[in-house]
């Protein structure tokens, strides 16, 4: 209450002309965060409406015509469960090999009396402009067996450039005191590493770790060229089918009667399949939300 | 390590005492080579590195059975064909305007919800409406891309509000301002984060003084808040340039319809269909080339721009 009056009063003392510049700045960032909300909340509405309601009426409270059919047929689809599966086998296992190789070749190139840091340097750096594209990398992949692998989806981009200068900014500004104690107790690089460095680099481990399991949990175009068998299709494409294509799988409306009904079907499996998918993301954004201020600061190395 | 370099300094001029001395560091540090790096280095040459060589392909037509080194090398002629092919002015300009106008409105779009949320008196408001601004970035592009085509559909929730039923999905004319705002929904909040960062080390005592001598709002913004981000948002502009050519793929593809190819169809998802649908493979092996090129020459141009201005420093 005290702290309301406070505020009141902080809007009060402004000028006139302050006043109406602030008033606008807060109708502005309200205009914006409505263009966000509604229609999230559109279609979490629409998710529950008949298909047949929703096309003629559009949102109605009427509750009568309110349903879970669309909800039960996602739901029951084996589909979305193995794209579900996939995307989190995928994104955990990518999170963990990046996160290793990322990390550990981080460490050598902060160091300065590294020898063939230049070289490591340049040899990575070259990769951040130049690159074979989009046939060559395929043909490499088909050549080493990798379609219709997960490996290959996992293992090209497993090492980030970026990432790693991040993390190399990052255990330049641990103190070296740590560093010569720990050499001094007779501790050699692997020991070290593990035992005094990464535990105090604990937030920006984090963040490259948040960084690499949204970045593979919402792509689509590996796996989208590399993996043909619908057992081994991630979340995304999964989703790319019903909501790009309009293409739902075939026993969500298997039992439908007519093509203009199958039509109006896909079109309301649209958006449970929104929410059914953005789920998970929603349960961990709490926990991501910890890691945005380190993130702004490894963001603002690049800068 | 205090003893490698200090061993390394006596050695300076001797070539072979500083051969000797490096052997000597890589034996004492082999960890560093082996543990350390070998995983990185090996995945950078393979999957970055000898692609590369893979492009050796754009001047050949290449035949899987006989390889990359023994298919019939034709030169220049898939670069010719695409460079003298009607479409190419088309695929082109798609490109350039679609990152070019992204640019346009896209980037001040962060600045200013940076600008607004600094004016936002109470503390807890304002994380909530960054709570709100963060979300649409953890949306995926094929999630995002979903939304927009109900929210535009002919049923969808715009025409419901307009009172039409314009199929905008199909409408070449209409699928850049689709993109662009689309990208500001999902990135502006998320990309305001780091000039909220370069607002808040504004100095609080320039502010204050500047308030105690009666600055009204713009005075403020002029005097004190925009020198504290000017650095911040020239670095972010000149990457931005130097990222021009490279639209992403997965956006553009997932926004594309038959029916309006004629404005969304770019240099990279040209390069997907004519190569892997297709199985032109060295033509788009070519096509790519071309543009991964004028990225480089791009970039390298931003970086000397950078490092004039930034006393010999630059980007990379």
């Amino acid at each position: 209450m005290a702290q309301n009056k406070k505020k009141k009063s902080e809007f009060a003392k402004l000028p006139t002309e302050d006043k109406i510049l602030t008033g606008a700045g807060y109708a502005l960032l309200a205009a914006f965060c409505l263009a966000i909300i509604i229609p999230m909340v559109y279609i979490i509405l629409a998710s529950f409406i008949d298909p047949v309601t929703l096309q003629n009426q559009g949102l109605t409270f009427d509750f009568s015509k309110w349903t879970l059919t669309a909800y039960q047929r996602v739901l029951s689809n084996s589909q979305i469960w193995i794209g579900f599966k996939n995307a989190l086998l995928y994104s955990v296992l990518f999170t963990i090999i990046s996160l290793v190789v990322t990390l550990l070749a981080a460490y050598p190139m902060s160091r300065d009396d590294f020898k063939g840091k230049g070289f490591f340097n340049l040899l990575f750096m070259i990769t951040m402009f130049f690159g074979g594209g989009l046939i060559p990398t395929y043909l490499l992949i088909s050549k080493l067996h990798m379609l219709d692998s997960m490996w290959a989806v996992i293992l090209p981009p497993a090492f980030g450039v970026y990432n790693m200068i991040v993390a190399r900014t990052y255990y330049q500004g641990i103190p070296r005191d740590l560093q010569e104690a720990a050499e001094i107790d007779g501790a050699n690089e692997m020991v070290y590493f593990f035992r005094v460095l990464l535990p105090v680099c604990t937030p920006i481990i984090a963040t490259i770790a948040m960084w690499n399991f949204v970045g593979m949990w919402n792509s689509y175009f590996d796996a989208m060229i590399y993996l043909n068998s619908a057992s081994k299709q991630p979340l995304q494409l999964v989703l790319r089918s019903i909501l790009i294509q309009s293409q739902p799988e075939p026993g969500m409306v298997a039992d439908t009667q007519s093509t203009a009904q199958r039509a109006q079907l896909a079109e309301l499996l649209k958006y449970a399949t929104i929410i059914i998918s953005s789920i998970p993301l929603l349960i961990m954004y709490p926990f991501f939300q910890r890691y945005f201020d380190s993130g702004i600061m490894a963001g603002a190395v690049k800068g | 390590m205090s003893k490698a370099s200090s061993a390394s300094a006596v050695g300076a001029g001797r070539r072979d005492k500083g051969l000797h001395n490096t052997l000597v560091y890589i034996r004492q540090h082999w960890q560093l080579y082996v543990l350390f790096m070998l995983p990185a280095f090996l995945l950078t040459i393979i999957f970055r590195y000898i692609p590369m060589g893979g492009v050796l392909i754009a001047f050949e037509e290449y035949n899987p059975f006989r390889g990359i080194f023994g298919s019939e090398w034709v030169g220049l002629e898939h670069f010719q064909r695409f460079l003298n092919s009607p479409d190419f002015m088309r695929y082109l300009t798609n490109t350039l305007k679609l990152s070019i106008y992204g640019l346009l409105w896209g980037f001040p779009a962060p600045i200013l919800l940076a600008f607004l949320l600094n004016r936002v008196l109470s503390t807890s408001l304002k994380q909530k409406i960054q709570l709100v601004l963060y979300m649409p970035n953890f949306i995926s592009v094929i999630v995002l891309c979903g939304i927009v085509r109900i929210l535009l559909s002919p049923t969808g929730l715009l025409n419901m509000m307009l009172g039409t039923n314009w199929n905008f999905m199909t409408m070449p004319s209409a699928f850049r301002t689709i993109y662009i705002a689309s990208g500001i929904w999902q990135g502006a909040g998320w990309g305001s984060i780091i000039y909220t960062a370069a607002l808040s080390n504004a100095s609080t005592d320039l502010k204050e003084a500047a308030v105690i001598d009666g600055a009204n709002i713009i005075q403020q913004i002029k005097a004190v808040e925009w020198p504290a981000i000017k650095d911040t948002v020239l670095i972010q502009f000149i990457m931005s340039v130097g990222n021009i050519m490279s639209v992403g793929f997965e956006k553009a593809y997932a926004l594309q319809t038959d029916l309006n190819l004629a404005s969304s169809e770019i240099i990279s998802t040209y390069v997907y269909k004519v190569g892997l649908l297709d199985g032109n493979y060295g033509f788009s092996t070519a096509v790519g080339l071309f543009n991964t090129v004028i990225n480089v020459i791009l970039l390298i141009t931003m970086n000397e721009v950078v490092k004039r201005m930034n006393d010999g420093k630059g980007m990379y």
